[in-house]
């Protein structure tokens, strides 16, 4: 049901300076990141974003505050999330500007709001740097799930004040911000228990709140501030000691320097570029340092990661993406093994190692098919080599020249949402084939024919034929169904075993996004469609 | 000394229900300590002329005797049962429920929360007023009021114990552990967490809180579960006798400025109110009651309205009770000015009941301005203040408005705001007026005697007898 043209295009460049929704405070290690949402400040100004509900543009600024805590203050070690409005913490994603939002919005907005929540977990995971949930009042939808990514949540206990999760009994359709899988996944509440709880409009509060496992501690309002005080601190010192670098700044990423990124709606196929390093190139951690934002393979992360937000807000008919690279192997080789050498849990290559992991895993969640080109000009190397096997199929020219070369850091240290590397998800049924390549890219560059052997080239052609058969593969793509060919590829890309990620991308999202399209839901008659307006939903009873 | 099951007065069966015994046997006791902790300070051992309810005939309801507060006979008592359907809504035709439906359970239990909070909430918030009563008649109503507020807590909590299970008995649990204005477990309605800590506020809180009170009952005494239903009905016979100790209380306490100022002399002068604080007065509790009927446009408000769970007042007497393709116009503040906005009405529903309560006041102020007349007063009146003005609920809360509602700037708001309402040395000459006055048939220098005592009694009774006595 798609009432709406698509809303005009976000910016996910922000600051804390321009910040409208949150105000970053630091303090030693000890962060405060505080929500009090502007109610017409959001990305549609006729939508009123009331009691501390979020659109895209306020994830937007969670999300670069995350991002700035590990690059600009990585002496943070706990960082508090709670809200500036009294009587409630947050209240979820805004129902009205879901209810209003196309389909394919709501999609996208639900799964950035889901790459955000997962950020902070991985912070916390790789970067020591722990979230502690200050819950000063009601804590709803979107707001619970928030509070899940969290370490810890502490909920005030003022006897009304409760955590819920009200999508189902409310809206008839699912907190799907991983709410459902990190109640009963990562908190491990009782599945009975959750379900209860999950029915429960108004939530649950105090004591039970605790007994059922779905906060961690509750605390009188009068002693709110002290305990999360206090509980901070407790956090901060059982933080895990990683190396914490002096910060730099993330200046604003204005025009791509070794990303391109053009798209022809037409034919709705997009190239993607992505160009290796061209100046000097870092040979250790303390140069890497010196470059600051302007490292290329910090930049070339950002850029990557800006250009695939961009793709999927502004470009949604855009089905197919063909990622080629370009430029010196031997420099993005380089920059591989810095990023994986012996100085790798330095500050700086942890923290763009786990940038370009993010980026990497923000491309196994975009809906869009992913065709690699190796040919002559082809720079497959280092971090790039990561494109080519995060790519849905890889199209290789049988020519001298061409040439792959995978290095240390596909090994391993740029997971996929699996957890395993994406070689080892290439050839799960052999895993030695794996080692085989990371063996064979040890040695040097791989040329085509190897590169064919190996496992690496879904089509290997000569000159003769290689044009004709990109071109008919990539009309034969653009000619099926965009819904079929996303569901196809969601189940391909995440083989192996279950973590939470795949469980809320392919399980949660997957059930929510058939809901939102139920009548049921965004029908006539549908619960969300309903929602504040004077009449009651129906729904057609019918289990499917 | 707890009161034993047995003498409860109650029209609901209790001799033969075993859950609503239990439910009780362990409520009833907490109750009893929630009363002596936190109700009228000073005054438990004290004889009180209080009427009780013992039944719901014409004869019991009204039963006048002296009783010591901790030992007044609280009753859960309903409206007797009669043949009705659902009057509006979705379902309306439909027999009313007799249960809670499962579908509406947790609405039910949350209008009935927030309702029975206002009741101990308003207890807590005037324990400390016996003590500077103007006059042994005014005590009485006082207690009278607590007492009966007493008992609406004990009707609320006899539909929650009866028909929300354990849930139902952890709220009614819950009733008892919040306190009005504890930073901890703060009541759930801000209005309910301001002591009220003079007779003028208590009047006027009688007067206009207690009339949002009755303007809820109305509208729940029209839902369709019917145990709720039958519970407000009874309930607003009591709520009117509150209204009348607000509504004459503050008209005695403009009879006394208007008589000295009808001759001429300064009520200031003369130990009374002036007139610019009463009306200071009536902006701030007007403002502060308008808030608890919830925001302008409520998906709440519609949502039971469209579930029969919380209808109009007097829906009974209107011709259409579906409330569908019409739309209530209102004017809202977008961007520094008001402009019209088309709502439908179900969204609209706490406006509508907001304009009845409105009218009711203006009524009320009526009398008062007749009240100012009759005693040669030519030029001042009171008047209620603009609904936008000093709001902070609904979309007039965090901008600034003047008692006409017309926008102004915050810097204005902020050098005119003692103007309109009551500022701290307001408050300070209004709690100085506050001196005890416990002699038989005399009353304070600031509010006129009232017209006739109660239930017949002399002026002179002695309405409120000591411990030793």
């Amino acid at each position: 049901m798609d009432k709406t043209a698509s809303a005009p295009a976000p910016s996910f460049d922000t600051h804390p300076t321009r910040y409208r929704h949150w105000t970053l405070a630091v303090d030693g290690e000890i962060a405060r990141l505080t929500m009090k949402v502007q109610p017409f400040g959001g990305a549609d100004s006729e939508v009123e974003l009331k009691s501390n509900s979020y659109d895209l543009a306020v994830d937007i600024e969670l999300a670069d505050a995350v991002q700035r805590l590990r690059f600009t203050h990585p002496q943070v070690k706990v960082c508090v999330i709670t809200s500036g409005q009294e009587k409630i913490f947050c209240a979820g994603a805004n129902i009205y500007m879901l209810a209003s939002s196309s389909h394919p919005f709501k999609v996208n907005f639900c799964k950035f709001t889901n790459e955000t929540r997962l950020a902070i977990e991985d912070a916390s995971q790789n970067s020591g740097l722990r979230f502690l949930a200050a819950c000063n009042g009601a804590t709803a939808g979107g707001g619970y799930e928030l509070a899940l990514a969290c370490d810890e949540i502490v909920l005030v206990d003022d006897g009304s004040s409760t955590v819920s999760l009200p999508e189902v009994p409310l809206l008839g359709v699912l907190p799907g911000t991983g709410g459902l899988t990190r109640v009963v996944d990562k908190r491990k509440v009782r599945r009975d228990l959750a379900d209860a709880f999950s029915t429960l409009a108004e939530g649950v509060k105090g004591k039970r709140a605790v007994e059922w496992g779905l906060v961690d501690a509750v605390v009188p309002r009068s002693k709110f501030k002290d305990t999360i005080a206090q509980r901070a601190r407790d956090l901060s010192a059982k933080a895990p000691q990683v190396d914490r670098g002096p910060g730099i700044e993330l200046d604003e990423i204005g025009d791509y320097r070794h990303v391109s990124l053009k798209v022809d709606e037409k034919t709705r196929v997009a190239q993607l570029t992505v160009r290796a390093p061209a100046g000097e190139v870092p040979q250790t951690a303390a140069e890497a340092l010196a470059k600051g934002a302007q490292g290329w393979a910090l930049r070339m992360a950002r850029e990557l990661d800006h250009a695939l937000l961009r793709l999927r807000f502004e470009h949604e008919t855009v089905g197919l993406v063909i990622v080629r690279t370009e430029g010196d192997r031997a420099k993005a080789d380089a920059v591989g093994k810095l990023l994986s050498g012996p100085e790798k849990d330095s500050w700086i290559l942890r923290e763009t190692r786990l940038l370009l992991a993010r980026a990497l895993r923000r491309l196994d969640v975009t809906a869009r098919s992913f065709f690699a080109v190796v040919d002559e000009k082809s720079c497959f190397a280092g971090p790039l080599f990561e494109l080519l096997v995060a790519c849905d199929r890889s199209y290789v020219l049988d020519a001298e020249k061409v040439e792959v070369w995978p290095g240390p850091l596909s090994g391993g240290a740029l997971p996929g949402w699996n957890g395993l590397s994406r070689l080892q998800t290439r050839f799960l049924a052999e895993p030695a084939r794996a080692d085989k390549v990371l063996a064979a890219g040890k040695e040097g560059p791989i040329d085509a024919a190897t590169a064919d052997k190996l496992g690496l080239a879904t089509v290997f052609a000569d000159e003769i034929d290689f044009e004709e058969e990109l071109r008919v593969a990539v009309e034969e793509r653009a000619s099926l169904s965009p819904d079929a060919l996303t569901g196809m590829e969601q189940n391909y890309r995440f083989a192996g075993p279950e973590t939470l990620a795949t469980k809320i991308f392919g399980r949660l999202s997957a059930w929510q996004n058939w809901i939102f399209i139920r009548p049921n839901a965004t029908g006539e008659n549908g619960a969300l469609t309903m929602y504040g307006k004077p009449e009651r939903p129906r729904f057609d009873f019918r289990r499917t | 000394m707890a009161q034993s099951l047995e003498s409860i007065p109650n029209n609901v069966d209790l001799s033969s229900d075993r859950r609503l015994q239990r439910a009780l046997e362990q409520w009833q006791p907490n109750f009893l300590s929630w009363w002596r902790e936190v109700g009228p300070d000073g005054f438990q051992a004290h004889q009180v002329y209080l009427r009780t309810a013992i039944s719901v005939e014409a004869n019991g309801w009204a039963h006048f005797d002296f009783v010591r507060m901790p030992e007044y006979r609280w009753g859960i008592f309903l409206e007797p049962k009669s043949e009705r359907r659902i009057g509006f809504g979705d379902v309306m035709g439909e027999p009313v429920w007799e249960e809670v439906p499962g579908e509406h359970r947790n609405a039910l239990r949350r209008i009935i929360v927030t309702q029975a909070d206002t009741e101990p909430a308003s207890v807590e918030q005037q324990r400390l007023l016996g003590r500077t009563c103007p006059s042994l008649y005014d005590l009485r109503n006082l207690f009278q009021v607590n007492v009966e507020e007493g008992r609406h807590l004990w009707a609320m909590v006899y539909l929650l114990h009866r028909y929300f299970g354990r849930d139902g008995r952890e709220e009614a649990d819950e009733l008892l552990q919040r306190r009005s204005g504890s930073s901890d477990k703060p009541r759930i309605l801000n209005a309910f967490n301001e002591p009220i800590d003079d007779w003028l506020s208590f009047f006027m809180f009688t007067m206009f809180t207690d009339r949002d009170g009755k303007y809820q009952l109305a509208a729940l005494a029209q839902s369709g579960f019917d145990p709720l239903a039958r519970t407000t009905r009874f309930m607003l016979t009591e709520e009117a006798h509150h209204l009348f100790v607000g509504e004459t209380g503050v008209d005695r306490i403009v009879q006394r400025c208007a008589e000295l100022m009808g001759k001429g002399l300064d009520p200031r002068a003369h130990g009374a109110v002036p007139f610019e604080l009463l009306q200071k007065y009536v902006n701030l509790w007007f403002s502060l009651s308008l808030d608890l009927f919830g925001g302008e446009v409520s998906s709440n408000a519609a949502d039971f309205f469209a579930a029969g769970l919380k209808g109009r007042f007097r829906e009974d007497q209107l011709e259409e009770h579906k409330a569908l393709g019409k739309s209530y116009r209102m004017e809202v503040p977008e961007g520094g000015k008001l402009v019209a906005q088309e709502v439908p009405l179900r969204n609209a529903m706490n406006e509508v009941l907001r304009d009845e309560y409105v009218k009711d006041c203006q009524r009320a102020l009526d009398r008062w301005n007749k009240t100012l007349e009759k005693n040669g007063v030519k030029e001042l009146r009171l008047r209620l203040p603009h609904r936008r003005f000093h709001r902070g609920v609904g979309p007039s809360a965090g901008l600034f408005f003047d008692p006409e509602g017309q926008p102004i700037a915050e810097q204005e708001w902020k050098a005119r705001e003692q103007q309109w309402l009551p500022s701290a040395e307001d408050r300070t000459y209004v709690r100085s007026l506050m001196h005890p006055v416990t002699e038989r048939g005399k009353v304070a220098s600031w509010i006129a005697p009232p017209p006739k005592g109660i239930n017949g009694m002399p002026l002179d009774f002695e309405y409120v007898r000591p411990p030793s006595a």
